[in-house]
């Protein structure tokens, strides 16, 4: 148990500590706010859809919890070698606390990340729909980063060097974050694509978030959560079991 | 058998066609101080690796302190400490965090752990840094704090990989000065590698000899250089093992050191 602790209280460490990193990686989902937000909303209105800085928002709030959480997992690539990676592994701890505390610490530095971008969307006149259900949206928000801090975990487990990164960011990461409806409703598409959004778990994180913030959701907030929660097990037992069989 | 802490047999391992450890057999006695030498690449790290159960045999057997270490590994774990050649610090935590943590995960039980970390911070002469984040450390102090903390908590074996590698002469004669004494008064048993071939012979009671994975030769220093008709360690290693520079296959991980090197030197 003290173990898991520290290991979760190591990564909460680490994040305040490299302040010019959190700013850096605020960037993106500026950019997305501002630029998409912003210049998709008039043609957003008059399609009748609504505020368009509204509707995005529980989208990039995803997008950086899926960013930070999966690049947290790659680091194990990295930390197996030049890191502290080694110095858990051969204490007497056993390798599925070490996974937990490190991915508990993951989940909530993504976590934390969306909670700054939520802050931040209010600046540019993002509306709670209902405060009261800030809760439920933080659940989601955490579910999601617990999801991919697992598919990371497993994903940096598996790999030995950097050279596959690419090709996942390309291949794995981005079409999760552009296939999910972050970025446009799954009501009214072609059919090919609404099947994609609905085998994307992220599709799922960002309804639920946008169930709790914004007061609309395409499949039902108990879906998404049922979903995510099916999956959260699911990649954090993929992820320990990769772990498990980390070599060095 | 029973006086063996470390037994390794016919450990082996391939990395796809690549032989880096060869069908290799050894036992250290307890209380024993045993030097692990070889030319770069010649798979001592790799054994190391196998020891302390990061990595796993293609083949073989490896027992300590009486546990199997590819099967019972958490009671093995528990039996040794580590310092490894490779970097292993947090370097976004301070010199003490990074000890605290240790002491966390070996669930060291003093009722002062803040004494005993200030002294060994204090042995290595980093007490003053003691609250500065490990990145602003040079090489050399990193590698001090390494050793400090694997003196943390006093293991059955403690493996010592290259553990004095860039340190002055000065550090390194009180880092052995205090082994050496762990040793005598702790009963902990040894296991090193180093390049520092004076170093071996002083504090090694037996060495081992390995060259392209294979052991070349297990005795006593004395009876090496009589062997060879030597009359030093270095040169009765290079009689066993040639004069020859090591070319090294290039691997992934060698790719990730440079690439390292180079972000370090900016
Ligand atoms: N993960 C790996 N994949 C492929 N080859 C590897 C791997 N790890 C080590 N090797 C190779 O195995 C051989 C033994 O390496 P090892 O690190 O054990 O040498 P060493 O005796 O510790 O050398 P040094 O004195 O340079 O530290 C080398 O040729 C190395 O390139
Ligand atoms: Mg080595």
């Amino acid at each position: 148990m003290n173990a898991i602790y520290i290991l979760w209280l190591r990564q909460l460490k680490r994040y305040f500590r490299a302040k010019a990193r959190i700013i850096g990686s605020l960037g993106q989902p500026l950019l997305f706010l501002i630029a998409l937000g912003f210049g998709f909303g008039p043609i957003y209105q008059k399609a009748g859809q609504g505020n368009y800085l509204d509707f995005i928002t529980p989208g990039i709030i995803a997008m950086s919890i899926l960013f930070t959480s999966v690049f947290f997992g790659i680091e194990i690539i990295w930390d197996k070698q030049f890191g502290f990676l080694k110095e858990t592994l051969v204490a007497p701890v056993s390798r599925f606390n070490i996974m937990l505390g490190r991915t508990l610490g993951g989940a909530t530095v993504s976590t934390l990340q969306g909670v700054i971008v939520l802050v931040l969307s209010t600046i540019f006149g993002f509306r709670f729909h209902n405060l009261a259900m800030l809760p439920v949206a933080l659940l989601f928000m955490f579910l999601i980063a617990l999801v991919f801090t697992g598919l990371g975990t497993a994903i940096g487990s598996k790999l030995d060097d950097m050279q596959g990164f690419q090709l996942i960011m390309n291949f794995l990461i981005m079409p999760l974050f552009f296939l999910s409806g972050a970025l446009f409703p799954l009501s009214g598409l072609p059919k090919a694509l609404v099947i994609v959004a609905s085998i994307d778990p992220l599709s799922y994180g960002i309804d639920g978030i946008r169930g709790a913030l914004v007061g609309a959701s395409h499949f039902n907030m108990f879906v998404d959560f049922g979903v995510l929660g099916i999956l959260t097990v699911i990649l954090l037992a993929l992820g320990a079991y990769f772990f498990s069989k980390v070599q060095i | 058998m029973d006086n063996n802490i470390i037994q390794v047999k016919n450990l082996t391992k391939k990395f796809k066609e690549f032989i880096a450890v060869n069908n290799v057999s050894f036992e250290v006695k307890k209380n024993e101080i045993f030097a692990f030498l070889g030319p770069n690449g010649a798979g001592k790290t790799t054994t190391i690796k196998m020891l302390t159960t990061l990595l796993d045999p293609t083949s073989g057997e490896i027992f300590l302190n009486g546990f199997d270490a590819l099967k019972e590994k958490n009671e093995a774990r528990k039996s040794f400490g580590i310092v490894f050649q490779d970097p292993s610090l947090d370097d976004e935590l301070t010199a003490f965090e990074n000890m605290q943590f240790h002491a966390v995960l070996y669930n060291v039980k003093t009722n002062s752990l803040r004494q005993k970390i200030i002294e060994l911070l204090d042995f290595v002469e980093l007490q003053d840094r003691k609250d500065a984040l490990v990145k602003t450390f040079s090489g050399g102090m990193k590698r001090r704090l390494e050793i400090a903390r694997g003196l943390l908590h006093h293991p059955k074996i403690l493996f010592l990989d290259e553990p004095t590698l860039g340190l002055d002469p000065q550090t390194r004669n009180k880092i052995w000065d205090y082994i050496k004494n762990l040793n005598k008064t702790e009963g902990i048993t040894v296991f090193f590698t180093t390049h520092y071939m004076e170093e071996a012979e002083n504090i090694a009671q037996r060495v081992a000899i390995i060259d392209h994975g294979k052991i070349v030769a297990k005795e006593t220093p004395e009876q090496l250089k009589k062997l060879t008709k030597s009359t030093s360690l270095e040169k009765a290693f290079l009689a066993l093992t040639g004069k020859k520079i090591r070319d090294e296959e290039v691997t992934g991980q060698d790719i990730m050191r440079n690439h390292r090197r180079m972000w370090r030197h900016r």
